[in-house]
């Protein structure tokens, strides 16, 4: 099956417009990349943590989806939907249904990498056959840019403002798509929204399909949050990944692999300079940070690279 | 069909007899056992239901919350700082209508830490949304385990079954089991009409409801709230018609002529009983009532069986911590305010059994005595005292 972005945009699209996501919203472009993965004839059950997702996309009265949706709270996204999957698979079982669903459930970096990891680890040890996809924007943008254990190393969040005494955030982002694949589900995947979508369709597409527990993280910048203009997705994104600061890989059975090497790889102050979260690195005095940044970068890619066959 | 179980089994036992879709449950003393039987029934083949052996008490509402909306028939169990660990969600059960059961084997909530009864763990969710209905003996928590699916599908809201840990829950007894056809006829197939998986009709569970929205949410919960009671009695006289046993929202026990009272839920109101029985043979007029249901708060039945009673003691094991009596007697007192002055009782508020301390037949002899030399005075000296407490001069001791 090849690729083909203009036909995958002729399907119905599941996602609809009219939500009140922020315009240039990365979580919003993501959600419907992953949900144009799914094959037209089945049908899904969305599920939600509460993030800025949640609340810009199911404001009683109106959803903007087109499948059953849920969410309850913060912290239990996952179980939530590992109990929605046990109903489904109890009533097949007893004749009640007998429509194919596929589980897909959204959390932003909060409600996966913090609040909600032990539900999500819970689900993911369990087997739930679910994919669960966490859009990390990189802080709690919902509540107004507080730092998570996503937020990079340097941000300038509402929690660690950068001040006098302060360089902004002190620690490193949690590497969370590594302790998914510890649990040694069937397939975890890093992603972006990059030119054609195709590597975010294609690992979509191969979580959803794959049964059990699939794990996607998708970089989902924030223009509000990381301080870029709204038309810069595409950019950010494509910066991210050439500079390997978002590298792109999957992990399937255990086997890792990068799914994309930048030809020229770029220096982390390209995808730094264009936000504002990072703005006082590039201050006079400041070239520390700069080349930690990098140094932890290149770290992190090398160990990555190492790791992949 | 007669048989001995303890409290936890007879639970257990139900459950198997009903055969639910999904069970999410995580251990915690005293309810283990219930997760624990049940997981053996599915192991023998002798349920069809799903176990989800989740890892938190948390994630076991969540499992039941996500189940329920998708359709299915769902259960849980839990005790203690496991019900405190589920809070927010009892919250989302209840307002997104999810008609859950829950077993909840009472024990004291943590600080310090202590496994054995009180109701501080249910007492501390009652305004959460869910029905309460607690039960004195094993006999009682397996009748009202069969009668919850009927009353909270109905009124799709979701339902706490109480029982006392250890007392009720470890303590094998007689007990008469309904025939497994019986219970299935009586509680039905559950055929909810909006679900996630309905065919051809996509549902949406769980908004962001906004200040024009929220409001009505609310106002519809505590109306299916109200209304419950209703559907509580139905489903009791429906119930007596198959098992020879009748429930209602509260019982009396030698209470049309009493003249002293306590007021009280769970198992201690076996002992309470045994001394009224005593005291009655002495010429004393005592009588007890017991709270089966606390959620919705039987207000009429509690205004109509107190009416002319002298002196009453109204009895919490969980303290509020409200500086003046606990949830029952806060409650109790309130649905007495309209009553005329002359018919309206002196009421105390009477604190006991916290962590699992014991209360017995003297312990109650006590109280009535105390209740007479009130009544005697013609009024309440101290209003919110403590049973059992030592060196406590204002508490009761007995
Ligand atoms: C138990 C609980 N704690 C805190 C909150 C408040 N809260 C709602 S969303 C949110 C942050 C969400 O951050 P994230 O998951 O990264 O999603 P984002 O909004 O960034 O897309 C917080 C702190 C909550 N709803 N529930
Ligand atoms: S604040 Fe950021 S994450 Fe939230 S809706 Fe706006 S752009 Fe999207
Ligand atoms: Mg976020």
């Amino acid at each position: 099956m090849t690729y083909k972005l203009k036909e995958e945009l002729n399907k119905k699209e599941r996602f609809a417009q009219g939500h009140r996501l922020c315009a240039g919203c990365g979580a919003g472009v993501a959600v419907s990349a992953v949900l144009r993965a799914l094959d037209e004839e089945d049908k899904a059950v969305v599920s939600n943590a509460t993030s800025c997702l949640e609340v810009s996309t199911f404001i009683y009265p109106d959803t903007a989806y087109e499948d059953s949706y849920i969410h309850s709270a913060f912290e239990n996204a996952a179980a939530m939907t590992g109990g929605v999957e046990t109903a489904y698979r109890v009533l097949k079982k007893r004749g009640k249904i007998d429509e194919n669903f596929k589980f897909i459930c959204f959390g932003g970096d909060g409600g996966t990498y913090d609040i909600g990891l032990q539900s999500l680890s819970g689900a993911m040890e369990r087997g739930h056959d679910m994919v669960y996809v966490c859009y990390d924007n990189e802080a709690y943008m919902n509540t107004g840019i507080q730092r998570s254990s996503a937020t990079p190393r340097f941000a300038d969040a509402t929690t660690t403002p950068v001040g006098t005494k302060s360089y902004g955030k002190i620690q490193n982002k949690k590497d969370l798509t590594a302790i998914i694949a510890a649990h040694g589900v069937p397939y975890v995947a890093q992603t972006t929204m990059l030119g054609n979508f195709r590597d975010i369709h294609e690992k979509a597409h191969r979580a959803i399909y794959t049964e059990g527990p699939c794990f996607l993280n998708v970089l989902a910048p924030c223009p509000r949050g990381w301080r870029y203009g709204m038309d810069d997705l595409a950019e950010i994104c494509r910066l991210a990944v050439d500079t390997c600061v978002w590298p792109l890989y999957e992990v399937v059975n255990g086997k890792w692999h990068l799914t994309y090497e930048p030809r020229t790889k770029l220096p982390v102050s390209d995808f730094l300079e264009k936000q504002g979260r990072f703005a006082h690195m590039f201050r006079p005095g400041n070239e520390w940070m700069i080349d930690e940044a990098q140094q932890y970068v290149d770290e992190k890619w090398e160990n990555l690279k190492a790791r992949c066959e | 069909m007669r048989d001995r179980m303890s409290g936890n089994e007879a639970v257990a036992f139900a459950m198997k007899q009903i055969d639910p879709d999904v069970m999410g449950a995580f251990p915690i003393t005293p309810s283990t056992e219930i997760p624990q039987y049940f997981s053996k029934y599915i192991a023998d083949g002798e349920v069809h239901t799903e176990f989800v052996a989740v890892e938190s008490e948390h994630s076991a509402m969540s499992t039941c919350i996500g189940a329920s909306a998708a359709g299915a028939r769902a259960i849980t169990a839990t005790s203690s700082a496991g019900l405190a660990y589920m809070w927010e969600l009892l919250y989302v059960a209840a307002s997104s209508r999810l008609p859950i059961v829950m077993a909840v084997v009472n024990r004291a909530l943590t600080g310090p830490i202590n496994i054995n009864n009180d109701h501080s763990d249910s007492m501390g969710c009652r305004d959460s949304g869910w029905i309460q209905i607690y039960a004195e003996n094993n006999q009682e928590v397996y009748d009202n385990y069969i009668q919850a699916m009927p009353v909270a599908e109905h009124c799709r809201l979701p339902i706490m079954i109480c029982q006392d840990g250890f007392i009720t829950s470890h303590a094998v007894e007689n007990i008469e089991l309904l025939e497994d056809e019986q219970v299935r006829s009586f509680v039905g197939e559950y055929d909810p009409e909006h679900y996630l998986l309905k065919k051809d009709e996509p549902l949406a569970v769980g908004p962001y409801g906004i200040s024009p929205y929220y409001m009505e949410i609310k106002k519809g919960q505590a109306e299916a709230m109200k209304e419950s009671r209703t559907r509580i009695y139905e489903v009791a006289e429906a119930f007596a018609k198959i098992s020879g046993r009748s429930y209602g929202m509260i019982e009396e026990y030698m209470m049309d002529d009493a003249d002293f009272a306590v007021v009280l839920i769970g198992s201690s109101a076996g002992t309470a009983k045994a001394a009224a029985h005593g005291l009655r043979e002495a010429g004393i007029k005592a009588g007890v009532i017991k709270v089966r249901v606390f959620r919705p708060f039987p207000w009429e039945e509690l205004r109509k069986a107190l009416r002319g009673v002298k002196a009453v003691a109204v009895m919490d094991k969980s303290e509020g911590f409200s500086g003046w009596g606990g949830p029952l007697f806060a409650e109790t007192r309130a649905a007495l305010y309209d009553l005329e002055e002359s018919a309206r009782p002196l009421l105390q508020s009477l604190v006991y059994g916290l962590g699992g301390r014991d209360v017995t037949v003297s312990t109650f002899e006590a109280i009535y005595e105390d209740l007479a030399r009130t009544a005697e005075a013609g009024t309440v000296e101290h209003i919110y005292r403590h049973v059992g407490v030592r060196g406590d001069e204002e508490g009761i001791q007995g």
